[in-house]
């Protein structure tokens, strides 16, 4: 079974995920959600696969596929955007609050 | 399905710079960095798939790529920073139907391989071509859940979208509701395995009206999961779909073979489940208490409270804040709302110049998601090492003059420490009534956001300073003024 290997990669990412967001402080936590909404995005290029390989002769196919492709590529840009609005607005203050 | 081996490794390097990303994007100060590295990685992969061999459809696939980019890129765009929670939830949904409809686009190309075309809606009708030319049991199976999975991403982010956005107000519940989603979630589980052995070499043939069943019940079991749960706890459910999607997304890189996908959805699936988890542990809910028994209008509403309100005004709030050591700000949706943060800022510079301390205290949930307050705050221009988190001052308050609470209400509300019968019962809060002076500002008198009492305002050391956020703010910096 070579698919066997996939088992792996399943694995391995899932604790890669746990782990690169264990540590985030909560200032962060809707960006971070943006941003992890636009990464799943790449589901993208998945469609572009499946869309691309479908038999042109059937308007089903085709049908699904343009559905699929609209849908991740709005996902992709438009998580972009709104991640790069947010985290655009993090800034440093110049000083510290006259503290007493 | 195999690909050449300079794509296989520049997706390798695109899963990298997404990984690379999500990490950047965990501290504030290489946040913006992480994001364009995730971007960056998202190009190259879209790019290097026009290179994918065998490949056709182009006109139809830039048609789509450009319409739904464009479409999105303008809506996030123009959308204002307090709607970001259900922009999020828009977006998820259609990565989440975007996996779903893979899944139905493979499906319907496995059927159509083996015999004619014939039969209902085309080739969809036809059996699955056996083992040689087919998907495979295992992929049929990945596919189907994460068409699932996807399917009630897609349908129940869409609820959430309406419900945050008010075009939804009410928080129906159906008779028996929990009943109904374990009988959907069983039917779509059976029609699921019903295609699965239907697509067997002899199992008799896939049918078309089994897929439209099969998604026709996963869609509605979005609806009927999402639809009960109030606006409080939405961003824990729009954070699961989330995970949902990238779960959805990872089980379909299986059935393309593409490490991207897989990589990419497992990671965003292991992540979002633990954001869900940390979102939920902040407002003392349980995941599965939150989808199998959401708070209602109709739910107790806590023991009644003895007392009254007393008002300040404008001027008492000022003199207050301005001969004030330290002062503590704890914002909430309210100000948001009435885009009063700008004013609140103006208000904490003048205070600085003062000599007055001034910080800001954000509740975990305060927004609409963790960590929404925090993104409207920066958008006003408050830097973020004056704001902090409910572990990091919620000792503090006791030794503050001043906490001045503004559209904020569970959050602060003391019940959740004292009143068993309250439904927050448990719920951390800030102390913000362990100030020596308490001014919550409200729009009037009643309940809020989630229809409790809070015992704050009934407080010895409190006073309410009535009026909209943006309005009674610039009185109260009026007044500092004059005694500047």
């Amino acid at each position: 079974m070579v698919d066997f290997i996939y088992i792996y990669v399943f694995m391995l990412a899932a604790f890669t995920g746990y782990e690169v967001i264990s540590r985030v402080p909560v200032i962060l936590h809707t960006p971070l959600m943006s941003g992890s909404n636009f990464v799943h995005g790449v589901v993208l290029v998945g469609a572009m696969v499946a869309l691309g390989s479908a038999d042109p002769n059937d308007p089903l196919q085709i049908g699904i596929g343009v559905v699929a492709v609209f849908l991740g590529a709005a996902n992709a840009a438009g998580g972009f955007v709104v991640t790069e609005r947010m985290l655009a607005m993090f800034k440093p203050g110049a000083k510290k609050g006259a503290a007493k | 399905m195999s690909m050449d081996l300079p794509i296989q490794l520049t997706y390798l390097v695109v899963a990298l710079l997404f990984i690379l990303g999500l990490k950047a994007m965990s501290s504030p100060v290489t946040a913006r960095r992480g994001i364009l590295w995730a971007g960056v990685g998202m190009v190259i992969a879209t790019l290097v798939t026009f290179a994918t061999p065998h490949l056709g459809n182009f006109g139809w696939m830039i048609i789509a790529l450009v319409l739904g980019a464009a479409l999105a890129a303008w809506l996030g765009r123009i959308v204002k920073m307090t709607d970001m929670p259900q922009m999020v939830a828009v977006y998820n949904g259609m990565g989440g139907g975007a996996a779903a409809a893979i899944a139905a686009l493979e499906l319907t190309k496995a059927a159509s391989v083996g015999t004619a075309h014939s039969g209902i809606l085309g080739s969809i009708a036809t059996a699955l071509g056996g083992a040689q030319e087919g998907m495979g049991l295992a992929a049929t199976i990945l596919a189907l859940a994460g068409s699932l999975i996807g399917s009630v991403a897609f349908s129940g982010s869409i609820v959430a979208f309406l419900k945050l956005q008010g075009l939804v107000k009410k928080a129906h519940r159906l008779p028996a509701q929990n009943l109904v989603v374990v009988l959907l979630l069983g039917a779509a589980c059976f029609l699921g395995g019903w295609i699965v052995a239907s697509s067997l070499p002899d199992g008799g043939g896939l049918q078309g009206w089994m897929l439209l069943a099969f998604y026709a019940a996963a869609l509605v079991l979005g609806v009927v999961v999402t639809t009960p749960i109030g606006g409080a706890d939405m961003p824990v459910v729009i954070s699961l779909l989330n995970a949902f999607t990238g779960l959805a997304v990872g089980l379909e890189g299986y059935v393309l073979k593409n490490p991207a996908l897989i990589i990419a959805g497992i990671v965003v699936g292991a992540s979002g489940t633990l954001l869900t988890q940390l979102m939920a542990k902040a407002m003392n809910r349980k995941i599965g208490k939150i989808i199998f028994s959401p708070i209602t209008g109709e739910a107790q509403a806590g023991s009644a409270i003895q007392g009254s309100m007393k008002e300040a005004s404008a001027v008492d709030v000022a003199s207050m804040m301005r001969y004030a050591e330290k002062v503590i700000i704890v914002p909430g949706y309210g100000m948001a709302v009435a885009g009063a943060q700008h004013k609140v800022w103006e208000l904490t510079k003048l205070l600085q110049e003062a000599g007055v301390t001034v910080k800001f205290a954000i509740h975990p949930v305060a927004g609409r998601m963790p960590g929404h307050m925090n993104v409207l705050l920066a958008e006003a221009g408050v830097p973020y090492d004056l704001i902090f988190d409910l572990e990091e001052i919620n000792e503090e308050f006791a030794q503050a003059d001043v906490a001045l609470v503004i559209g904020a209400n569970d959050v602060v509300n003391p019940s959740a420490r004292t009143d068993k019968s309250s439904p927050i019962y448990g719920m951390p809060i800030l102390n913000a009534d362990h100030a020596h002076n308490v001014i919550c500002n409200k729009r009037g008198k009643g309940t809020g956001y989630s229809g409790i009492e809070n015992a704050l305002f009934y407080g010895e050391n409190t006073r309410m300073l009535y009026g909209s956020a943006q309005a009674a703010i610039a009185e109260v910096i009026a007044g500092v003024k004059t005694m500047m």
